[in-house]
């Protein structure tokens, strides 16, 4: 480790690692230090991604990849089912990743662009000089040291402080964060291609189960409920008694906890010689919970804009405005339209759930595109077109890629 | 410090220090340790996924 760095990356996960790289690539001179001492491990993950957009920063490798899911099967809280095919389901259509090794080949990936991997190393503050962030101070196996640096890349994920540090309020209240718990199961007996979700407030108050396949007999079954709605009863105990009901002989392997945040966009990334990426950002997507796409997403525009900013010699935040204003023109648009559609889901009664899914029963939706998914949703529930039509003026004004 | 965190629970996620109002607590490595600007909100023990947290107000 150096006294001295063009850009100190604070946490090793998607966001932290693609920045990492893409700055290195740039022939910055990057420290990425992770407090962890094996990076990826533990995992709060359900690790679902999609294939387009993972492609986009790393070309898939079976190592890392559990599963290939061609469609989801979506259940309302009576039991009906929902299908879609390969075609239409979006996000959904991925891969199911193994996490631990994933995140370990991405920090791999910025240490081979020419990025230090420092592990069990910690940001415990921010060296801010003069309204600058001028470096970080960490500790390492005990030892407090000052590294300076000419910007900081805040991505240490929902725990994160960097922010805070820098004066960035990024705390979540409990309505803006889905508190998760997963077990790794054997023996479930599910359809290695599908991904499957259970909606319904009995079951999972304010958010929804999931079970991804993980190849061989293996599936995360997880869940996360709202965090307003948690306390008397926790994300555990929703999960035990789906568990029991479900699948009350398959066997836990593996227990994964953690929080995902769905605030939507938060009002400021940058400061002075900062940027904040990922969960750190709170960029992960307010309806699914999924936030390694936009992670990685955000980590390359940081990396290329702090090749910008480094080069041109100014850190300031009104050249920082640059990553602030590529995420939210890309990834933010995305992320505002599903706080629209987050804030309705959670208004729904099971019964109104219940009804939009009668109305989806029996359409052949591979042959459908998401528009006529819509449409054929809000032709049964004029409401709904009423509820959202905020999104329907964002879709047409930006014509939005929903495939990510 | 007005928190307990049970560590034979906790699953060291840091969700309950995303939540943290003040911001006191913090996740080292594999613990969580809260420092004196803790309000006793009970935040934190709310949204904990696996209930491993004890406020005393
Ligand atoms: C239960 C659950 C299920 C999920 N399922 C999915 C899913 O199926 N698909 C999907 O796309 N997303 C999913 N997500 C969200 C996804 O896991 C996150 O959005 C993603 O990991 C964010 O990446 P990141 O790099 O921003 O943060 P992280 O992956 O959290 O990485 C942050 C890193 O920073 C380190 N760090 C923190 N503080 C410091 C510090 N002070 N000093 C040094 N290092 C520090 C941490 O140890 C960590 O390694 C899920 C989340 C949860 C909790
Ligand atoms: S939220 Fe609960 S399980 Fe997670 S780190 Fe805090 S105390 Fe531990
Ligand atoms: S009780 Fe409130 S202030 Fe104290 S640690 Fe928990 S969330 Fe923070």
């Amino acid at each position: 480790m150096k006294d001295q760095y063009d850009v100190i990356v604070v946490g090793a996960g998607p966001a932290g690692s693609i920045a990492a790289k893409t700055a290195a690539m740039k022939g910055l001179n990057v420290l990425m230090i992770e407090k962890r001492q094996e990076i990826g491990d533990p995992v709060r993950c359900a690790e679902g991604v999609s294939k387009v957009w993972l492609r986009k920063h790393i070309e898939p490798d079976h190592r890392w990849i559990c599963a290939d899911v061609k469609g989801s099967r979506i259940f309302s809280p009576d039991g009906t089912m929902i299908e879609m095919a390969e075609e239409i389901a979006g996000g959904e259509v991925g891969y199911v990743l193994e996490r631990k090794t994933f995140d370990r080949a991405l920090a791999y990936e910025s240490a081979k662009a020419g990025a230090e991997v420092m592990v069990k190393t910690r940001a415990t503050g921010l060296i801010i000089e003069n309204g600058f962030v001028r470096g970080v101070r960490l500790m390492h196996l005990g030892e407090e040291k000052d590294v300076r640096s000419k910007l900081v890349i805040g991505a240490d994920g929902v725990e994160s402080k960097v922010g805070r540090w820098a004066g960035i309020d990024t705390s979540l209240k409990p309505a803006d964060l889905e508190t998760c718990a997963q077990f790794l199961m054997g023996g479930t007996g599910i359809d290695q291609n599908y991904c499957y979700f259970f909606l319904g407030n009995e079951i999972a108050p304010g958010g929804y189960i999931w079970v991804f396949p993980k190849g061989k007999d293996l599936a995360n079954v997880g869940i996360g409920i709202l965090g307003s709605k948690s306390g008397k009863k926790h994300a555990i105990d929703y999960l035990k008694e789906f568990v029991e009901q479900k699948f009350p002989s398959a066997k836990i392997l593996e227990i994964d906890v953690g929080g995902v945040p769905v605030s939507g966009s938060i009002e400021r990334t940058i400061a002075n010689g900062l940027m904040l990426v990922g969960d750190a950002a709170r960029q992960s997507d307010p309806i699914t919970g999924g936030g390694i796409i936009t992670a990685m997403e955000a980590g390359k525009i940081a990396g290329e804009v702090a090749y910008e900013a480094v080069s041109r010699n100014d850190v300031s935040v009104s050249m920082l405005e640059m990553y602030e204003k590529r995420w939210r023109q890309t990834i933010g648009l995305e992320i505002d339209n599903s706080l629209i559609v987050k804030d309705l889901f959670v208004s729904f009664t099971d019964g109104e759930i219940n009804s939009l899914a009668h109305s989806l029963e029996g359409v052949n939706f591979s042959s459908m595109s998401l528009i006529d998914l819509l449409y054929a949703l809000f032709k049964a529930n004029k409401k709904l077109l009423w509820d959202l039509r905020v999104l329907f003026k964002n879709v047409v004004k930006h014509e939005l890629d929903f495939e990510r | 410090m007005a928190i307990k965190v049970n560590k034979f629970k906790c699953g060291y996620c840091g969700a309950c220090v995303g939540v943290c109002p003040p911001g006191a607590l913090e996740l080292v490595e594999t613990w969580i340790e809260a420092d004196e600007e803790c309000t006793s909100c009970g935040i934190c023990a709310k949204i904990c996924p696996v209930g491993a947290i004890e406020v005393s107000r």
